[in-house]
């Protein structure tokens, strides 16, 4: 069972909840996709970790074999070749890697290298194997490094967990595609809200079965909660706001392992999302 | 035009309600939201008038006419984004397509076309202010051009305008790297959190790559402040200027979800974002 965490707005808990799941789950698998700013790995510290390089291929070319007929400079449409004076340029950082210029270069002036964009690093604390993608500072796009996490997931210890970037762009989309189950975070604001309506979009769009933690809960209405009535979005967990939680989160510790009464609170959500998924599973095999 | 640009690396840090007091205070004549994935400025910033809106095309998708393919193959071969599905017929994933032309370019009988696609919205709202802001549709890339079409459009409606906020996106990715293309300086608001110090740490890295003249602040200060003493000691080993502490305020909250800027009400947060605002102010015209 792969389950997927996300939420339009950042900041609205989605780490929060992945960490302290995968922890209550015990042997389980916890993978960050939010490449640009992971944080689940400042949470578990994983010991045991084994890093791997994530390349792209980027061209270059061979000066001596261009004959400056600009047939690739035409081709790319991501305006990552120029030729000026009498020279081919490649900018690394904007080409996005589809090969076309290598394939269509008469002349076959044209070669690919590989160029480091990331990396991922993989470890275990207690019993949880915890898979972070890093994107280096300086880089457009982590997109080929989620594309290597979720290909790892495929070979995960399950229950998988994925902690997703925010937005409900490309980004987004490609942590949730394999997901068995989407749990969509929201706070109890009128951003949350908007952007609560921009993920929710999104799993409709690709059919994922899905529900609803409300985080930061505090007494009076909730318009997030009132959202959710209204679209008929089922609220599977509440997480009060919480001083006590919000103190052991900003230290980067995970409740679950420290205070009985949060692991409790987070089994029992576990519970209900094992439950909500097998359930889509019967229904949508 | 000064471009003032509010990032925080994490996200729900408050760059938005910072950014809405900011453009307040500073009776901003241009604005934008650049946080294209999931925008939220609209929300706080009540326009009068009703936007002008644009479609936004991002790049082209591909399609096959089933009619003239031949299952060669090659496409789906030589597609470097899986977007190509072999099957009863060859079919585009057009999520996946980037649009880069190469199965038009291989395809031996001519069965691939690309297609414009519209990749979002863009809107400007102009009256007493120039407003540029806009969706990305679900799902799409190109998040980087259309924050470049925002900024474009802003620019366009108010050349002669001496100051520009701009809100960011949350992450160091493509619509952070666009929205700091034109930017003369960036205001990082920070998190007193083990994960806020660490992304702020990253966001910081990206922007210098960039030669980016930076301030910090910290926001929820009251949160956790050993972790806002880091913040304020990081920044004098490096010397980035910091701008101040914002507390953790429920009125900051509820002004929010009435629509209002912390501004427009008196609380401790609104205090504390004009002391921000006027020595961030001070730093960027220096």
């Amino acid at each position: 069972m792969k389950i997927a965490v996300l939420s339009g707005k950042g900041g609205t808990g989605k780490t929060l909840a992945s960490v302290n799941l995968a922890a209550a789950a015990g042997r389980s698998t916890y993978i960050d996709c939010d490449v640009e700013e992971p944080n689940g790995h400042l949470f578990f510290k994983p010991g045991d970790i084994k890093y791997e390089r994530i390349t792209i291929k980027i061209p270059f070319v061979d000066d001596r074999l261009c004959n400056g007929c600009r047939k690739c400079v035409d081709f790319c449409v991501f305006n990552a070749l120029a030729y000026v004076n009498g020279r081919l340029k490649v900018f690394d950082d904007i080409c996005h890697s589809c090969g076309g210029c290598v394939l269509f270069c008469p002349e076959k002036a044209l070669s690919e290298k590989e160029k480091d964009v990331g990396q991922i690093q993989k470890g275990v604390s207690e019993n949880v194997t915890v898979i972070t993608g890093i994107l280096n500072t300086g880089e457009a796009s982590g997109i080929p490094i989620i594309k290597k996490l979720l290909n790892d997931a495929d070979k995960a210890l399950e229950p998988v967990f994925i902690d997703c970037p925010p937005g409900s762009a490309c980004i987004a989309m490609e942590s949730i595609k394999d997901a068995d189950y989407c749990i969509l975070i929201a706070e109890p604001t009128l951003f949350g809200v908007h952007n609560l309506n921009m993920v929710y979009e999104l799993v409709r769009l690709f059919d994922k079965p899905h529900g609803v933690v409300l985080n930061k809960c505090l007494e009076g209405e909730n318009p997030a909660e009132k959202f959710c009535m209204e679209k008929g979005i089922k609220i599977i967990g509440r997480i009060p706001f919480d001083s006590e939680l919000g103190i052991l989160n900003s230290n980067a510790l995970i409740a679950a392992r420290k205070d009985k009464k949060y692991r409790d609170m987070f089994s029992s959500l576990l519970q209900i999302v094992t439950k909500e998924a097998q359930n889509e599973t019967v229904i949508n095999p | 035009m000064k471009q003032l640009l509010i990032l925080s690396g994490k996200g729900g840090t408050g760059k938005t309600t910072i950014a809405s007091a900011f453009i307040k205070l500073s009776n901003a004549k241009a604005y934008a939201d650049c946080d294209v994935d999931a925008p939220n400025l609209h929300l706080i910033m009540d326009q009068p008038f009703k936007p002008v809106k644009t479609d936004y095309y991002g790049l082209p998708k591909a399609e096959i006419n089933t009619g003239l393919c031949t299952k060669c193959d090659q496409c789906r071969q030589n597609c470097r984004f899986d977007a190509i599905k072999a099957g009863t017929h060859y079919t585009v994933d057009y999520y996946a397509c980037e649009g880069c032309g190469v199965c038009e370019a291989i395809c031996p009988a001519k069965a691939v076309s690309l297609k414009p696609a519209i990749a979002g919205k863009l809107m400007l709202y102009t009256g007493d202010s120039v407003f540029s802001t806009a969706t990305l549709k679900m799902g799409s890339g190109t998040s980087g051009m259309l924050v470049a079409e925002v900024k474009k459009q802003m620019k366009r409606a108010a050349s002669d305008t001496e100051l520009a906020i701009i809100d960011g996106s949350p992450g160091i990715g493509c619509p952070v790297i666009a929205s700091l293309s034109g930017a003369d300086m960036v205001l990082i608001v920070a998190e007193p959190s083990v994960s806020g110090i660490s992304d702020m740490k990253r966001i910081v890295e990206t922007a210098e790559k960039f030669q980016m003249k930076m301030a910090v602040c910290v926001n929820k200060f009251d949160t956790n402040i050993e972790n806002t003493k880091e913040i304020e000691l990081f920044c004098e080993k490096y010397k980035l200027p910091f701008t101040g502490r914002i507390p953790f305020d429920p009125e900051a909250i509820k002004a929010i979800n009435n629509a209002l800027s912390i501004i427009d009400i008196d609380c401790a947060a609104g205090k504390a974002v004009k002391e921000v605002f006027n020595k961030t102010i001070k730093i960027l015209s220096t």
